[in-house]
């Protein structure tokens, strides 16, 4: 569990990231962090492993204070995969990149091998173990270092625009992905500008602006009501802007999934057809 | 790190950001001429004191002050280094007059981190790239010094960047002993030089884009032309440096020691 409590961050430069931000996410809940450039998105995650320490305010994980441990130490038990995979590749082939955390954390040889193994094989990466990370495409790159973090299991997740530069494909993998893990009971925070993805996925949606939180709630919610994502200069998904419009035709205004839309717009096609 | 953005620049508008670089770039060298010249405290507190209402009018305050900050660690080893020489030259014992002369050296130290401070605080690397154009410097030489200039904060916030990335994946760079923190950064080293050299072989791919180098002589957007305020801010550097000298062959500068005395 996560429990930040009326954080306040300020950047050396003077910059005031966070005004007051408090927020409790439970364990095994799946949450989309949204917002315009600058809102204090990336710094508010950079608290959760301690890579950032709160000015005012405090941030606890499973009930530790992040100022009390290390970020290693944390890092055991916070995953965070970053923006750009070229951060953070070194190594010279995708097989050591992915062991080098796990060297780092103790385990032993025998379970590195192991975990290495199974990292390759859940991003499908096992054809190219043995070769640079530079020589991967950006995509490629992207699901090495996500590879890298997953291999020691952590229990919170944390993506920082994972869906940037991913072909649709890619996205699909992802998303199905997420919710494996979230089915494993695993907690998983991503920031995003994506809201297509974020609509596909149905999570709880954090809404930020101007380094505080204007709004936290179901993703269906948030994601269909214009007044709410304007202020976060955020365009409603496509199927929410098509529904918004219709609501006049008596369809509801809170539809956000696919498929979802897709039955609504069937049964009202087939009661027009019986008429 | 504190150290380098001293001597950063910031956008802000003043009489002070307006003058010309050139003569700005005159002004950092004639106090720098002037500190050499004198060995006394007083003079060089004059020297200092007289910077100030320059800090004060371009509003860089607090980047001055942290820029002197960071010259406070080696302005205190060149205190120590010529106090103690003095000490030990006096036959172990203290002179008020190797205090006076330990702490005229420091200050003639931050004098000129001072000037050049003020300099690079409140001249945008455009400028400086202006100005050594127009001083009829070859072109590539004027884009590499402004590239590399423009460059410097970009990488140090990628390098933090990469530091922040490797942390969480569980790296810590103070453990083990020298050898094994020296190779700690290794993982830092290599994602930063690698996307440095990607960057610059980006730019030279945009450069060529947009028809780097295809006429021989350029022409410029804006052009740097003296003004009035330039002219008198001239004639101050100038009278500056005549006033100093003039003091320095005419004058015998009492010590401070020797004032205090009086005084009683």
């Amino acid at each position: 569990m996560i429990e930040v409590q009326d954080v306040y961050f300020r950047y050396p430069t003077g910059v005031e990231a966070l005004k007051g931000v408090s927020l409790t996410i439970q364990d095994g809940e799946f949450v989309a962090i949204m917002g315009e450039n600058g809102a204090g998105k990336t710094t508010l995650v950079k608290h959760f492993n301690g890579l950032l320490k709160p000015t005012k305010g405090k941030v606890l994980v499973n009930g530790v204070e992040t100022t009390k441990v290390s970020v290693a130490t944390l890092a055991r038990t916070v995953g965070f995969v970053f923006q750009n995979p070229d951060h953070q590749l070194f190594s010279e082939t995708v097989e050591e990149e992915i062991a080098f955390a796990l060297k780092n954390f103790g385990f032993s040889q025998e379970v590195i091998e192991k975990r290495v193994e199974w990292a390759l094989n859940l991003l499908g990466l096992t054809q190219y173990r043995k070769t640079s990370p530079f020589m991967l495409s950006g995509g490629e790159r992207k699901r090495v270092a996500l590879a890298s973090v997953l291999a020691w299991d952590p229990k919170i997740l944390i993506l920082d625009e994972p869906t940037i530069g991913q072909d649709y494909q890619q996205k699909e993998k992802l998303r199905q992905f997420i919710l494996q893990m979230k089915a494993q009971g695993k907690t998983v925070v991503i920031v995003t500008h994506d809201v297509e993805f974020v609509a596909e996925c149905n999570p709880r949606v954090v809404l930020m602006r101007g380094g505080k939180i204007v709004a936290d709630g179901e993703a269906r919610k948030i994601l269909t009501d214009p007044e709410i994502l304007e202020q976060a200069s955020i365009v409603p998904p496509q199927i929410a802007q098509i529904f918004i419009n219709l609501s006049d035709l008596g369809f509801p205004k809170n539809v956000i999934d696919v498929y979802e839309a897709g039955e609504i717009l069937l049964k009202a096609f087939k009661g027009r057809q019986r008429a | 790190m504190s150290f380098f953005d001293g001597l950063r620049f910031r956008k802000v508008s003043s009489p002070v950001h307006k003058l010309d670089p050139r003569i700005k770039f005159v002004y950092a060298c004639v106090i720098f001429v002037v500190a050499i010249l004198f060995w006394e405290l007083l003079p060089l507190i004059v020297l200092f004191l007289m910077q100030i209402p320059f800090v004060i009018v371009a509003g860089v305050k607090r980047e001055w002050a942290r820029s002197m900050r960071g010259a406070a660690f080696l302005a205190s080893v060149i205190f120590f280094v010529n106090f103690i020489f003095s000490f030990i030259s006096a036959g172990y014992v203290v002179t008020p007059s190797a205090l006076e002369h330990a702490l005229a050296m420091t200050l003639r130290f931050i004098v000129l981190v001072e000037s050049f401070s003020i300099f690079f605080l409140t001249t945008s690397p455009d400028h400086l790239g202006l100005a050594l154009e127009q001083s009829h410097v070859p072109y590539e030489f004027c884009f590499a010094f402004t590239t590399a200039v423009r460059f410097v904060p970009v990488l140090a916030e990628e390098a933090q960047t990469i530091m922040d990335a490797q942390k969480a994946r569980g790296l810590e760079l103070e453990k083990g002993n020298f050898l094994k923190r020296v190779r700690n950064y290794i993982p830092i080293l290599i994602p930063l030089i690698v996307s440095a050299i990607r960057r610059s072989l980006e730019l030279a791919e945009a450069m060529e884009s947009r028809a780097w180098g295809a006429t021989k002589k350029r022409t410029n957007l804006y052009v740097l032309k003296l003004r009035r305020g330039d002219y008198v801010f001239t004639l101050i550097t100038i009278g500056i440096l005549a006033a100093a000298v003039l003091v320095r062959i005419y004058f015998r500068i009492p010590r401070l020691e020797e004032i205090l005395m009086g005084a009683i």
